[in-house]
């Protein structure tokens, strides 16, 4: 069944069991939302140096933007913030593929459990789910670190 | 099949409806449950636009020549079939629009822009309710931080219903407009027209009233209403998407100003002043959306062919029904009346803690189509403390047996994410 290929069992441990969720001290806030959905974020981030220290989140939305939330606290806390935009891109360019990308490898080492997003690439309506956090966590890292080019809502 | 007192002959009317036979997902029998989103549309809706782009395609109201005059007498021909619909005293109360967005943001402008005894300004209310359409919340949003003008509410009472104990107080010698939806398009409610027109006539407020989910779906009677205004739009109601309609009432329209500018609209125009052409092309500037207004008109042929009282009578019967079996779905819960008493056939529920995008997305696995989010209506979803609602929405093709198509999905859907 094509279902299986979206709510991955990785996918649904994380929606049922997420990681790192409710709020705590961050050095920026961000709040974004999917106006098509009505899915919810508000994440903070907190930085030591050039580290992530903690992302933290409260939300509300689907099985998939609430899984993606944790599998990406999961993912990027205690990374450099170099590695971590690069798991970020790696995610976005994942999401946008319309299912066109096969993780090899390579993708999957650097996404970890967010390769068994793969398939919610391919329902066009559900991608702005599953980047909704990570778009804010964008969002929040260029404010908590400058915030020169900080980027608004995702949607 | 179950068979229901009041059902419609379903199986030949299908038959007019060519896209109720697709199937999508590898081999699922399409359910088109979100009706109340669009309708679908009869072969004689799709013969109608098609044969006016084959053999009449002109622009109105400027030509001579013979496709000119004929694309014209089916354009005012649709007016005509609009008019008599909505038992509109003249043709001439009856602006056609791009939708009903369109025509609320047009009678909001309207007011905007009047003189007395009309004017909206700092001084003067606007009354709205808690239930209505983001069409029908942001124009006036819009109008009064223009003006100044406040903006006030009627809300909601836990049943789904206008809590109007306080109507004394909402509507009042400064309320200048109360607009508010005739059918709730995520609750389903039918609202009491009369109790609210009859505080708003006491005070001389003028009244406009949504009729986007109430158009399609029963016999609509603007002089019964007594309202100054309706609005509704063409493509709920078997006609094509790009036209709706405003009625508003003959005098109103002569006195208030034009909103959009263009030609089509005008009397003469100079350099230093223009004057207007009479309502209703006052009120249409460019060229408009002629082959859907021919298409609407069509529409309505095709609704009347069947009978609008015939039409809620089905789907009154198809409420009742979905109604009762959705209450036996454990964890299930109807946001909205939970009968189908002074009920349209939208109907809005949560299921447990499962999120409307899963329930909806295993749904159209399944090949049932039905609508998930707050369907821009998110002041409902506060009040209702909820982030979203499935939605399931029923039209005079539908069936039974597609409720019950639901249900099961439904099951699927619990056992899924149990």
């Amino acid at each position: 069944m094509k279902l299986d290929s979206m709510y991955q069992e990785v996918i649904l441990d994380h929606y049922k069991h997420p990681h790192g969720r409710g709020l705590r001290d961050g050095d920026a806030e961000v709040h974004h939302v999917n106006p098509t959905c009505g899915d919810e974020i508000t994440l903070r981030v907190k930085y030591d140096g050039t580290t992530v220290e903690d992302v933290s989140y409260e939300g509300q939305g689907c099985s998939i933007s609430q899984a993606s939330a944790s599998v990406l606290n999961e993912l990027l806390v205690g990374k450099d913030l170099s590695d971590a935009q690069q798991i970020q891109e790696t995610f976005l360019e994942l999401m946008q593929s319309k299912g066109r990308i096969e993780p090899d490898d390579a993708m999957e080492e650097v996404l970890e459990d967010a390769v068994a997003f793969a398939g919610v690439s391919k329902y066009p309506a559900r991608v702005k789910c599953a980047l909704l956090s990570w778009m804010a966590w964008k969002d929040a890292t260029a404010q908590a670190l400058g915030g020169a080019d900080a980027e608004r809502k995702t949607a | 099949m179950t068979q229901l007192p009041g059902l419609l002959d379903v199986e030949a009317i299908r038959k007019d409806f060519p896209i109720l036979d697709r199937q999508v997902h590898d081999g699922q029998k399409l359910v088109y449950l979100d009706n109340a989103a669009t309708s679908q549309k009869p072969r004689q809706v799709l013969d109608a636009l098609s044969e006016y782009y084959e053999r009449y395609n002109a622009n109105v109201h400027r030509g001579v020549h013979v496709l000119a005059e004929e694309a014209t007498a089916l354009y005012e021909g649709a007016r005509d079939k609009v008019a008599a619909f909505i038992n509109a005293p003249s043709r001439d109360e009856v602006i056609f629009t791009k939708n009903a967005s369109e025509s609320l943001n047009l009678v909001a402008n309207m007011l905007g822009w009047a003189d007395e005894p009309y004017r909206v300004d700092a001084e003067t209310e606007i009354v709205i309710t808690e239930m209505e359409h983001h069409s029908n919340i942001v124009p006036w949003q819009l109008l009064a931080q223009r003006t100044g003008a406040k903006l006030k509410w009627f809300g909601l009472t836990d049943d789904g219903r206008l809590d109007l104990s306080n109507i004394d107080e909402i509507i009042t010698e400064k309320t200048k407009i109360v607009s508010f939806v005739l059918v709730s398009n995520i609750l389903g409610t039918v609202n009491p027209v009369e109790a609210i027109v009859r505080r708003a006539q006491e005070v001389g407020a003028l009244v406009c009233i949504d009729a986007s989910q109430a158009a399609p779906h029963m016999p609509l009677d603007v002089q019964a209403l007594q309202a100054d205004f309706v609005a509704f739009t063409g493509h709920k109601m078997c006609g094509p998407t790009g036209i709706g309609v405003l009625w508003g009432r003959q005098e109103l329209l002569e006195d208030l100003p034009p909103f959009l500018g263009g030609g089509e609209m005008i009397e003469t125009v100079s350099m230093h002043s223009s004057t207007y052409a009479p309502a209703p092309h006052k009120f249409e500037a460019g060229t408009p959306p002629i082959a859907q207004a021919v298409g609407l008109g069509a529409a309505i042929d095709y609704l009347n062919s069947i009978g609008m009282d015939k039409i809620l009578a089905h789907e009154h019967a198809l409420t009742e029904y979905a109604v009762r079996k959705l209450n036996e779905v454990p964890d299930l819960r109807i946001i909205g009346p939970t009968t189908a008493e002074d009920r349209g056939a939208a109907i809005s529920f949560t299921l447990g803690d499962i999120h409307p995008h899963d329930v909806g997305q295993v749904l159209d696995e399944q090949g049932i189509a039905v609508r998930v989010g707050h369907h821009c209506a998110r002041p409902v979803c506060l009040r209702y403390g909820i982030p979203a609602t499935t939605r399931a929405s029923f039209y005079l093709y539908s069936t039974p047996a597609e409720i019950d198509a639901l249900v099961e999905g439904l099951e699927h859907v619990r056992n899924f994410f149990g």
